[in-house]
């Protein structure tokens, strides 16, 4: 880990030299400027972000970088990822080293204002939950009770372990570890009883499992874990993008504009798709982009629900039901706001 | 007025052109220089901070931590613990496996670097395989060998081995009875410390009389009898007189892990061991070094006074070749105290993993963090190298 350390006072150091990398209002111009995005992904999480055998990065919270790299430079592929684990992902972002961070990162009031954050949307609701060997025969986590749990460190996760099971009078042994793959390797070799990180996670972890069959997810979620993509606070600007780049693949979802028919919609004589689309107003402009920025992205893309199924949802090996991540319409919480 | 200045100098040219007074200015302009730069780098960091939004102090220090460490040696809980108990439980952590460590890495470190100087064939070439093999691969992946390929592999809590009464090796770490000490124990407390004084008291005594008869004692026989038969007999007496000053709290098989007893986990091990065998092939050199240091005359006036090889090394090689040693062997032990921080990748809360990661990640504060934790290195750093510094004066050869 010494090359974390090394990270973060070479971090430390820049951020004391040099005047203003990270500056209020640059993130755009210096995005355009570069030519490429540099998005903070997850160093492997199958569904959410993960290289694939020939080396491109795919997931739900990788396409979200990769429909900004669309409404800015109309071509999703100028973005380089930047694979972070949980401890060395906030300093990556303040420090300038990544212009946005899409990687599975929990919404919480002390991140928002202490961290010098802002998280402009929420891509995926989710919660906590755990995962056990089927043989040890239990099917709660109220039945945990001096089990070891294996963990990541700096996260959510630990904090609400220690919660969960204080409010629940039972004792654990936690064995944190720095990467998500130390923590899924240790609990692969049965250095702890359980396993526990956000829902989601617990299922795409479990394809890395030596034998997948072999574990089950246990039925209790215990925290709300809103993930969501991260910019640097004081820019305002770029928030606005990261922001609306979201609400454009939630109201192109709702209004049935997708990846195949954008082309065909771009005639449609429906205003809300009409301003969506660029085809009417000047909303792209605003906020620094083309007026077709939206169809950028559902063009490149694709919408939330398109993104989704084929992530984590039925088109993937996760198949994760879409659940709180539904849209509004569909008694979900996915509620995007209109282009207006 | 000159000769008040300067009463030996021939006559004065400039003062300006004084060698001494330019000396002194460079050196003020430079630290003025060195401590500008500070200034600006302290200063920048705190506007960029106020700038961006991060929070900053060390008022976190005293905010409630929330989150569980695996092994504390002092308690620790989610639920009233501060950051800055975090911090002392980092701390101690690597204390101990650091200081353990040292004292492993010495004893074998001294061992293979003597048996790299043996006579025997096999023996010499089994040290320097040793030393070859371990300090030439890095120790991260020595780190990763232990803690996946040698512990990994252990069994479940289930199926534990069991190596004699009350002692359980598996997957989750070697568990022992942990002693419960009664209240008779201060006799026993009592007894040792009787020995280690009577040790004391006996050792002087002895070379004392050796220096005015010539006649040997058999002092390790005695101190150890001393130190450790003591104690043991008091509590045998104790034990028979049906007051028991130590019970002892056995591990029991529970749901998941084996309850109660005494546990050393898994992560402590791997990185003990790794930290002790890669420290120890280069100690080992070091050592080495040292006694090729000692000229060959001083072995062959040793044997000629008739001394046996033991002795011969213990009395003669060893005291010389300690004065080569110390100083390399003080940067060993901080090389073994740094190099406990790659605990972070077999996951033991040493003070890196637990205030560089967990905390760190949790208040965001990098800046204060990473200052705090460097200074406790230095500070580590410094005070081994003092009391080394103390003992290699010692040890220096003394001029006559």
């Amino acid at each position: 880990m010494k090359k974390a350390i090394a990270s973060i006072a070479f971090g430390l150091m820049a951020a004391s030299f040099v005047a203003t990398g990270a500056s209020a209002q640059a993130t755009l111009a210096s995005v355009k400027q570069k030519g490429y995005l540099t998005c903070g992904s997850n160093t492997g999480l199958a569904g959410f972000g993960l290289p694939d055998a020939q080396g491109n990065w795919t997931g739900l919270d990788v396409e979200f970088c990769r429909a900004i790299a669309a409404a800015i430079f109309d071509d999703p592929t100028k973005v380089r990822f930047i694979p972070l684990s949980a401890k060395d992902r906030f300093t990556a972002l303040q420090s300038g080293e990544v212009d946005v961070l899409s990687r599975n990162s929990t919404v919480t009031m002390s991140r928002d204002t202490q961290l010098g954050l802002d998280f402009p949307a929420v891509n995926y609701f989710d919660g906590q939950g755990f995962m056990v060997r089927k043989k040890l025969g239990i099917s709660s986590a109220k039945e945990l009770n001096g089990a070891s749990i294996c963990t990541q460190q700096g996260t959510t996760t630990e904090l609400n372990l220690a919660d969960y099971f204080r409010a629940n009078n039972m004792k654990y042994e936690v064995v944190a570890f720095a990467t998500s793959d130390e923590t899924f390797k240790a609990y692969d070799a049965g250095r702890c009883d359980a396993f526990t990180t956000d829902a989601s996670g617990l299922y795409s972890e479990r394809l890395r499992a030596s034998n997948p069959d072999d574990h089950i997810v246990l039925p209790e979620i215990i925290s709300k874990e809103p993930l969501g993509p991260a910019v640097r606070h004081g820019d305002n600007q770029w928030g606005d993008i990261v922001r609306w780049t979201h609400n454009a693949m939630l109201d192109a979802e709702e209004l049935g504009v997708t990846k195949a028919n954008v082309d065909q919609m771009k005639g449609s004589d429906n205003p809300e798709i009409k301003r969506l689309l660029g085809t009417e107003g000047k909303f792209g402009e605003a906020v620094g982009l083309t007026n077709d920025w939206a169809y950028r992205i559902v063009k490149h893309v694709g919408n939330y629900g398109e993104s989704f199924e084929r992530n984590v949802g039925e088109g993937s090996k996760l198949k994760i039901k879409r659940g709180l991540n539904a849209q509004w319409t569909k008694g979900g919480l996915q509620y995007g706001l209109p282009v207006r | 007025m000159q000769s008040v200045v300067s009463p030996t100098s021939p006559p004065k040219r400039s003062f300006l052109y004084d060698p001494n007074v330019r000396g002194i200015f460079y050196q003020v302009l430079l630290i003025c220089v060195v401590g500008y730069l500070f200034y600006m780098a302290a200063t920048n960091v705190v506007e960029n901070l106020q700038r961006a939004k991060i929070a900053s102090g060390f008022g976190f220090l005293d905010v409630t931590a929330g989150f569980d460490i695996s092994q504390t040696l002092v308690p620790f809980s989610a639920a009233g613990s501060t950051y800055r108990d975090a911090f002392i439980v980092g701390l101690l952590n690597t204390l101990i496996v650091s200081a353990i460590g040292i004292v492993f890495a010495t004893i074998l470190g001294f061992t293979i670097g003597i048996a790299r100087l043996s006579t025997n064939w096999m023996v010499a070439k089994v040290a320097m395989v040793y030393v070859e093999l371990l300090r030439n691969i890095p120790l991260l992946l020595q780190l990763l060998f232990w803690y996946i390929a040698v512990l990994g592999p252990l069994p479940q809590p289930r199926d534990s081995f069991q190596l004699g009464a009350g002692f359980f090796l598996n997957s989750r770490g070697l568990f022992m009875p942990r002693p419960v000490y009664g209240a008779d124990i201060w006799a026993v407390v009592a007894a040792f410390a009787i020995g280690i004084v009577g040790t004391v008291l006996f050792r002087r005594y002895a070379k004392r009389q050796q220096e005015a008869t010539g006649r040997q004692y058999r002092v390790g026989f005695v101190s150890l009898a001393l130190i450790i038969g003591l104690p043991v007999a008091t509590w045998i007496v104790l034990a028979l007189a049906s007051v028991n000053p130590v019970s002892f709290d056995m591990p029991q098989k529970g749901t998941f892990n084996l309850r109660g007893g005494m546990q050393i986990l898994p992560e402590f091990v791997a990185l003990l061991v790794g930290l002790v065998t890669y420290t120890a092939a280069f100690i080992a050199e070091v050592v080495r070094a040292g006694i090729l240091a000692v000229s060959k005359g001083q072995t062959e006036a040793a044997n000629s006074l008739g001394l046996k090889s033991g002795q011969t090394l213990r009395l003669v090689v060893i005291p010389q070749a300690m004065r080569v040693i110390i100083p390399p062997l003080t940067s060993q032990y901080l090389n073994l105290t740094k190099n406990s921080s790659l605990a972070v990748a077999v996951g033991y809360p040493d003070l890196v993993q637990v205030f560089m990661g967990t905390v760190l990640n949790q208040t965001g504060q990098a800046v204060e963090v990473v200052m705090i934790t460097m200074g406790v290195y230095l500070t580590i750093s410094l005070v081994t190298s003092f009391v080394m510094n103390i003992y290699n004066r010692r040890v220096a050869i003394v001029e006559r």
